[in-house]
C-alpha cells in the first residue's frame, strides 16, 4: 500500500464524519491563525521600529554635559554646561571609534519669511550632523565648515518649515528667512523625515552653522558647548569602544580623579532601539507562547476524537486485519488520519492568519510582513502535533487483537 | 503419502487455553484434524464447543498455545502477528455473520480491501473486484454503499471480498446467522458453487440445516472433536421468488 494510498484512504474517512473532523481540527486552524497573525504583526511592528530608528541615523553616540546642584537641588542633565568646544576637538581628532563629532545646540526662535511667520527650533550644528543624521538634501547644499568659520548667516531648513513659510511648492533655496529678525539665506532644504521615535515632527527644524548661533540666536558661554555634542561611530560594533573612549578622552580633560562620577554622560541611540525592539520581543514571545497552547489544546483534540475514533472502528480494525493489513498499515491509517487534520487545520490557519495579518497591518499603517519561514514552521509544527498526538491512538488501533476488535459491539 | 502434495491444513495436538480472569478456560483439548484441498466442511457445535476458537486457530488469527498447524505443509503455529496477517491475505478469505462490511464504502471498494493490503496497483484492483462480484451476481451494485443492500447481497459483497485474493481457502463463521432462510440458501448455493470450483470451504455454524450443504461435518464438544463424518451434500437450490420476500432497496444511483 503507497503513501498516496494511505493519505487518499485517510482523507475519505475524514470526510464521512465532515462536522467532526472540522470541529477537531478547529484547535489547531485558531493556533496557526494565531501564530501567523501575531508573528506577522510583530515583525510588522519590529520593522516599523527599526525604520523609524534608522531615520534618526545609525550608530548614533550622544554626549550631554552634567548636572549642577546648587543648595542642594539637582539640576536636570545638562543643566550646567561642562563641555567645551576643545572637548568637541578632542573627540573628532582622538576617538578613533567615531566617524564623525557635531554640536546641536538647540533654541526656540520665531522665523519669518515675507509674508509667513513661524515658531520653530533652531539647531546651532557643523555640517557633520547631515552625515550623523543621515540626512540628505532635496534642493540646494548644506552649509559648508567655511561657513561655520566665517559665522555665514546660512540656513538650511526643514520641510515642515519651508511649508509654514513659503508654502508646498515655492523654490526655497535663495530665500531669505529672518530667524530673531537676523536675516539668513536659505541654501538647502532637507528631505522629509517624518516622526522621530519620540513623535516629534522632524521636519520642523532649522540648522545654522554653530558660530552664527552663538553669535546671532543665543549668546553667551563661548567656551562652553550650549548643548550636546552628537557622534556617530564607525560601526555598530564599534558603539561600545566609542562610549569608553569618549569616557576617558573627557574624564582627562576634566581631571576627574577615578572613583568620582562624570560630569557629563553618554548615550547612544541603539540601547534604545533595542528596548523597544527587546519589548517588542516579550510581546511576540507572549502570543506565540498562547498560540503554542493553543496548539496543544487542538492537538489533544485531535488525540481525543482519534480515540474516540479507534473505539468506534474496533470492528473495522478488526476487519482489516483480518483481511490482512499488517500492524503497520494500521498505525498509518490512524496517524496519516491525525495528520491531515492537523496539516489541513495548520493550512486554513494559515490562509486566515494571512488574510488577518494583512488587514490588520493595513490598518496600523505597518510594512507587511510575512515570512515563508513562519508558514513553514505553523504548517510544521502542526503536523508535528498531528504526529504527536496522533501516535498513541494510532499505536492502539495497531496493538488491538483481531478476534477481539472483530467481536467489538 | 510422502510423495502426495500435503494436506491443506493438518492440526497435530492442538490445545488453546484462555484465561478468564482467575480461571483458565480449556477451549481446545487436543484437536487432531486434516482437511484436504478442495472439501467442504462444516463444523457444528453448541456454544462453547471450541468451534469458534478453532475457527481463529485455521484463520491464523490465533496462534494455539501447544501443537502444531501445517497450512499447505507450512507449520504456522509460532508465527509473528505480521507473518500470520501475511498468510490471512495470501492464502484465506474470511466470510462473517455480520457481514463487516466498511459502512459508507461502495461494495466495489469493499471487495477492494484485501487487495489493498496485498499491495495490488489500483487499475488491477478495481479489476480483479470487479470480477469477483460478478462472480457473486452483484456486479451491477459494485457502487452501492452497504446500506443500500440487502442482507443477502452484503453478505455475498462479502463473498467478493473473501474471494477477491484468490484464496485456497474460505473461513465462513455462522454466515447465514443474520440471513433469512431464501437469502441462506442462496448464499450456500453459492458456497457449493465455489468449492465445485475447488476452493475449499470451512464453514462454522450450529445449524443442522446449514450443516447439510457440507460434504463433511465435524462436530466439537468440549474442545475436543467429537464427530467427524462425510456425508452427500444436499444441492442448495434457491427458493422461488415469493411475493412478501425482502426486496432489494431500490435505490436512485
Amino acid at each position: 500500500m503507497n503513501p498516496f494510498e494511505t493519505i487518499r484512504m485517510a482523507v475519505r474517512a475524514l470526510l464521512r464524519n465532515k462536522l467532526r473532523s472540522f470541529l477537531t481540527t478547529l484547535g489547531i486552524i485558531i493556533g496557526v491563525f494565531a501564530v501567523i497573525a501575531m508573528v506577522a504583526i510583530g515583525e510588522g511592528a519590529k520593522a516599523q521600529v527599526e525604520q523609524t530608528f534608522a531615520s534618526m541615523g545609525s550608530n548614533i553616540v550622544i554626549v550631554m554635559p552634567g548636572t549642577s546642584t546648587q543648595g542642594g537641588a539637582m539640576g536636570g542633565m545638562g543643566s550646567l554646561p561642562t563641555l567645551t568646544w576643545e572637548d568637541l576637538r578632542a573627540l573628532r581628532n582622538e576617538a578613533s571609534a567615531i566617524k564623525a563629532v557635531a554640536p546641536i545646540l538647540r533654541s526656540a526662535a520665531q522665523v519669518q519669511s515675507e509674508d509667513q511667520n513661524w515658531t520653530t527650533t533652531v539647531i546651532g550644528s557643523s555640517p557633520e550632523i547631515f552625515e550623523i543624521r543621515a540626512w540628505k538634501i532635496e534642493s540646494g547644499a548644506i552649509f559648508t565648515a567655511s561657513d561655520v568659520d566665517i559665522g555665514a548667516k546660512v540656513a538650511v531648513i526643514g520641510r515642515t518649515v519651508a511649508d509654514k513659510l513659503y508654502g508646498t511648492t515655492a523654490e526655497v533655496v535663495g530665500q531669505t528667512i529672518r530667524i530673531k529678525n537676523v536675516p539668513f539665506t536659505v541654501v538647502g532644504l532637507l528631505e522629509k523625515k517624518g516622526q522621530s521615535a519620540m513623535g516629534q515632527d522632524q521636519d520642523d527644524q532649522i540648522f545654522i552653522p554653530q558660530s552664527t548661533w552663538q553669535s546671532k540666536i543665543q549668546g553667551g558661554l563661548q567656551k562652553f558647548v550650549n548643548g550636546m555634542i552628537m557622534m556617530t561611530a564607525v560601526s555598530q560594533e564599534a558603539i561600545p569602544r566609542a562610549e569608553s573612549q569618549i569616557k576617558d578622552i573627557l574624564r582627562d580633560r576634566h581631571h576627574i580623579e577615578p572613583g568620582m562620577d562624570d560630569d557629563f554622560s553618554v548615550r547612544n541611540l541603539s540601547d534604545m532601539a533595542n528596548a523597544v525592539e527587546s519589548s517588542t520581543r516579550v510581546f511576540t514571545g507572549l502570543l506565540a507562547s498562547i498560540a503554542a497552547v493553543s496548539l496543544l489544546v487542538g492537538g489533544i483534540g485531535i488525540m481525543n476524537i482519534m480515540l474516540v475514533s479507534v473505539t468506534e472502528r474496533t470492528r473495522e480494525i478488526g476487519l482489516r486485519m483480518a483481511v490482512g493489513a499488517r500492524r503497520r498499515h494500521i498505525l498509518a491509517q490512524f496517524l496519516v488520519e491525525a495528520l491531515v487534520l492537523s496539516i489541513a487545520g495548520g493550512l486554513v490557519g494559515v490562509v486566515g492568519g494571512f488574510y488577518a495579518a494583512r488587514a490588520l497591518s493595513e490598518s496600523f499603517g505597518w510594512p507587511m510582513l510575512f515570512r515563508t519561514e513562519t508558514v513553514l514552521l505553523a504548517v510544521g509544527f502542526s503536523g508535528a502535533v498531528g504526529i504527536v498526538f496522533g501516535i498513541f491512538p494510532a499505536r492502539k488501533a495497531s496493538r488491538l487483537d483481531p478476534i477481539t476488535a472483530l467481536r467489538y459491539e | 503419502m510422502a510423495e502426495t502434495a500435503p494436506p491443506l491444513i493438518r492440526l497435530e495436538g492442538v490445545r488453546k487455553v484462555y484465561p478468564m480472569g482467575d480461571v483458565e478456560v480449556q477451549a481446545l483439548r487436543g484437536v487432531d484434524l486434516r482437511i484436504d484441498e478442495g472439501e467442504f466442511v462444516a463444523i457444528m457445535g453448541s456454544s462453547g464447543s471450541g468451534k469458534s476458537t478453532l475457527m481463529h486457530i485455521l484463520g491464523c488469527l490465533d496462534r494455539p498455545n501447544s501443537g502444531h498447524f501445517w497450512l499447505r505443509g507450512r507449520d504456522v503455529s509460532d508465527l509473528e502477528p505480521d507473518a500470520l496477517a501475511e498468510i490471512r491475505n495470501e492464502t484465506l478469505g474470511f466470510v462473517f455473520q455480520s457481514f463487516n462490511l466498511l459502512p459508507r464504502t461502495s461494495a466495489v471498494e469493499n471487495v477492494e480491501l484485501p487487495l489493498l493490503y496485498g499491495g495490488v496497483g489500483g487499475r488491477e484492483r478495481r479489476k480483479r473486484s470487479v470480477e469477483a462480484l460478478e462472480r457473486v451476481g452483484l456486479a451491477s451494485r459494485m457502487h452501492h454503499h452497504p446500506n443500500q443492500l440487502s442482507g443477502g447481497q452484503q453478505q455475498r459483497v462479502a463473498i467478493a471480498r473473501a474471494l477477491v485474493g484468490r484464496p485456497r481457502l474460505i473461513l465462513a463463521d455462522e454466515p447465514t446467522g443474520n440471513l433469512d432462510s431464501r437469502s441462506s440458501v442462496e448464499i450456500m448455493a453459492l458456497f457449493q458453487a465455489l468449492g465445485a470450483s475447488g476452493i475449499t470451504l470451512v464453514l462454522v455454524t450450529h445449524e443442522p440445516d446449514i450443516a447439510q450443504y457440507a460434504a463433511r461435518v465435524i462436530v466439537m464438544r468440549d474442545g475436543r472433536v467429537r464427530e467427524d463424518r462425510r456425508q452427500v451434500p444436499r444441492p442448495a437450490v434457491p427458493l422461488p421468488v415469493e411475493a412478501d420476500d425482502e426486496p432489494a432497496p431500490e435505490v436512485v444511483s
